[in-house]
């Protein structure tokens, strides 16, 4: 990829710029930390879940542009949503960042988030834009109270199935 | 041979890769202090002993053997006069620095050092002069201390001094930091260190490419290097050791090679340096590093050491010129390193923006945390330069920058 506007698109900057949901919701009863060794990217998220749904959720941390962006988006993208139709999505954006899903032509839920499937062109920054949503993966796993880290980087994948980690040389492609 | 404006492009015609397109542009290689690229020299002499010399060393009688035996311990002496060691039989052929160190740890440390005693390292070193010594340190119940530097990156030599004690064993110290460029004092820092009688390891990985290592001058016990970033191959670099320690060090490995006579009740080991060399050893990559060294000596060293200096010396005057700029690592003695920070935009973020434009450089940690930490950055982004490099390649580093600035402002 070398028009650098499709990746950073205005709305991807705009985020990173002023990313929403900001912070630490006091007595959520979900969170989990996902972080990304070799980059720097580190997340630390917190979810509400009340009547499986997810009622408020906020992040904080810091890192690049696609990390802070794909963060920023999904909390606005999950918010409102079932635990059952984040984690659709969780599936959705991993396929779609790594090739296996073109959010043009097969059915979806991500809406504005399609503005991450350029990430599929780079797989050094696959990780960035995916680090959220396993992050909120392993939030929404988590029995109430505990806490989890996870990592988007070698072999510490949390997500089975998910081709990363699993075998670096065809994930992340 | 100086180099200069008039011989630079013939010097860059020696290196195929750098002819080319990247993103649709002119590949800029501005990242030499994690592996330097290939001479054509260095291609040639592999494929030819590919082609026509290879076979297993130090076994057979046969015609190949006895050739890729000799153009192996050729390699060797190469090493040793790029070193300047005594004798050949204090360089041991390992995979990199990495291994380097690993074996002194084993060879060295397993056999001297025990409960209670001190391993000084410094807070500038890379991942691969800290975990064998925590690994050591956790095994046998040792202390790591380490010296700590300035806001320039420059160890502070009075806190060096001071922690020295009856129970220091070993100084593990980078020559040159890959993270900032710093040029350690290395040469008065192991005279101290011998004064308290304790050996030193240094890790040349980044100081072999750029200028004159002299062993016997330096006086270190130990002497790490990679040749891949030396413009040889991967898989190949050395570790140089007095031979008097190489001697009463425990073997690193077992295996062939390495020994006299082996039954069931008792090995025993091979003399120095067949006793750190178990297995068949990389023996295309270390005819490669031979040749390298070789191409390299045509040049000079000392040659490729000011040039590097002088293009160092115009990216530093460039990049601090640049508002919303920082350069990381500012010691007055400095090599061929230039990590930077740009205000708001994350080093990968620049690091992608630059590769659209046909230039690479590292962004990260590089392996070297501690280091991250004390600037209280969790990455950098780092260029770093090679003979081969040109002023009109830092100006386009330089543009590239003032993009990544446009387009996050």
């Amino acid at each position: 990829m070398s028009d650098m506007r499709q990746l950073y698109q205005e709305v991807i900057l705009d985020h990173n710029r002023k990313p929403r949901n900001w912070g630490a919701i006091p007595g959520a009863n979900h969170h989990a930390e996902g972080h990304n060794p070799l980059c720097g990217d580190h997340i630390k998220l917190s979810v509400n879940v009340q009547d499986d749904k997810i009622e408020t959720i906020a992040f904080e941390g810091h890192g690049c542009a696609i990390c802070k962006a794909s963060a920023s988006m999904m909390t606005g993208a999950v918010k409102g949503k079932t635990v059952q139709e984040a984690e659709t999505m969780v599936e959705e954006f991993r396929s779609m960042a790594t090739g296996k899903l073109d959010p043009e032509c097969q059915a979806n839920h991500l809406g504005k988030l399609k503005v991450f499937a350029g990430v599929k062109d780079l797989p050094s920054r696959v990780k960035c834009a995916i680090l959220p949503w396993h992050t909120l993966h392993a939030a929404l796993n988590l029995v109430e109270g505990a806490e989890a880290a996870t990592s988007t980087e070698g072999e510490a994948d949390p997500v089975p199935g998910t081709g990363i980690g699993e075998d670096p040389a065809s994930a992340e492609k | 041979m100086n180099i200069d404006q008039t011989n630079i492009d013939k010097l860059r015609a020696d290196f195929p890769i750098l002819k080319l397109q990247v993103s649709g542009k002119p590949l800029v290689y501005l990242d030499n202090a994690a592996s330097s690229q290939m001479p054509q020299a260095v291609i040639d002499r592999i494929v030819r002993y590919q082609s026509a010399e290879h076979s297993n060393i130090h076994r057979a009688v046969h015609y190949l053997s006895e050739l890729a035996t000799k153009e192996y311990e050729e390699a060797r002496v190469k090493v040793q006069h790029f070193l300047n060691a005594k004798e050949s039989r204090e360089i041991i052929f390992t995979r990199g620095t990495t291994e380097a160190i690993n074996l002194v740890m084993h060879g060295y440390g397993r056999a001297f050092i025990s409960k209670g005693d001190e391993i000084i390292l410094s807070a500038l070193e890379h991942h691969a002069n800290i975990v064998p010594w925590q690994m050591l340190a956790q095994e046998k119940g040792a202390v790591l201390r380490v010296i700590p530097m300035n806001d320039e990156g420059e160890l502070l030599i009075d806190e060096f001094e001071a922690l020295f004690n009856e129970k220091t064993k070993f100084l593990a110290l980078t020559h040159v930091s890959n993270a900032l460029g710093t040029v350690n004092p290395v040469k008065q820092m192991v005279a101290f260190a011998h004064k308290h009688g304790v050996p030193v390891l240094l890790d040349g990985a980044q100081a072999a490419p750029h200028q004159v290592i002299d062993v016997q001058d330096l006086d270190c016990e130990f002497y790490a290097f990679s040749g891949h970033k030396l413009c040889g191959p991967t898989g190949i670099g050395a570790l140089y050791g007095k031979a008097h320690l190489l001697e009463k060090m425990q073997p690193f490995q077992g295996g062939g090679d390495m020994i006299l006579s082996v039954t069931f009740e008792k090995t025993t080991y091979n003399v120095i340096p067949a006793k750190f060399e178990a297995g068949t050893p990389p023996i295309m990559a270390a005819i490669g590093l031979g040749a390298a060294i070789d191409y390299l000596n045509v040049i000079g060293i000392a040659n490729i050491d000011a040039y590097v200096k002088e293009l160092l010396d115009y990216a530093t005057a460039k990049v601090s010129a640049m508002p919303g700029v920082r350069i990381l690592g500012t010691a007055k003695k400095k090599a061929a390193v230039l990590s930077f920070e740009i205000d708001g935009v994350h080093p990968h973020d620049v690091g992608t923006m630059l590769n659209a434009d046909g230039i690479a450089i590292r962004t990260g940690h590089h392996c070297a945390q501690p280091v991250m930490e004390r600037f209280h950055v969790p990455a950098t982004a780092r260029a770093s330069f090679a003979f081969y490099n040109t002023r009109e390649e830092i100006d386009k580093l330089v543009k590239g920058i003032r993009k990544v600035q446009e387009m996050f402002a």
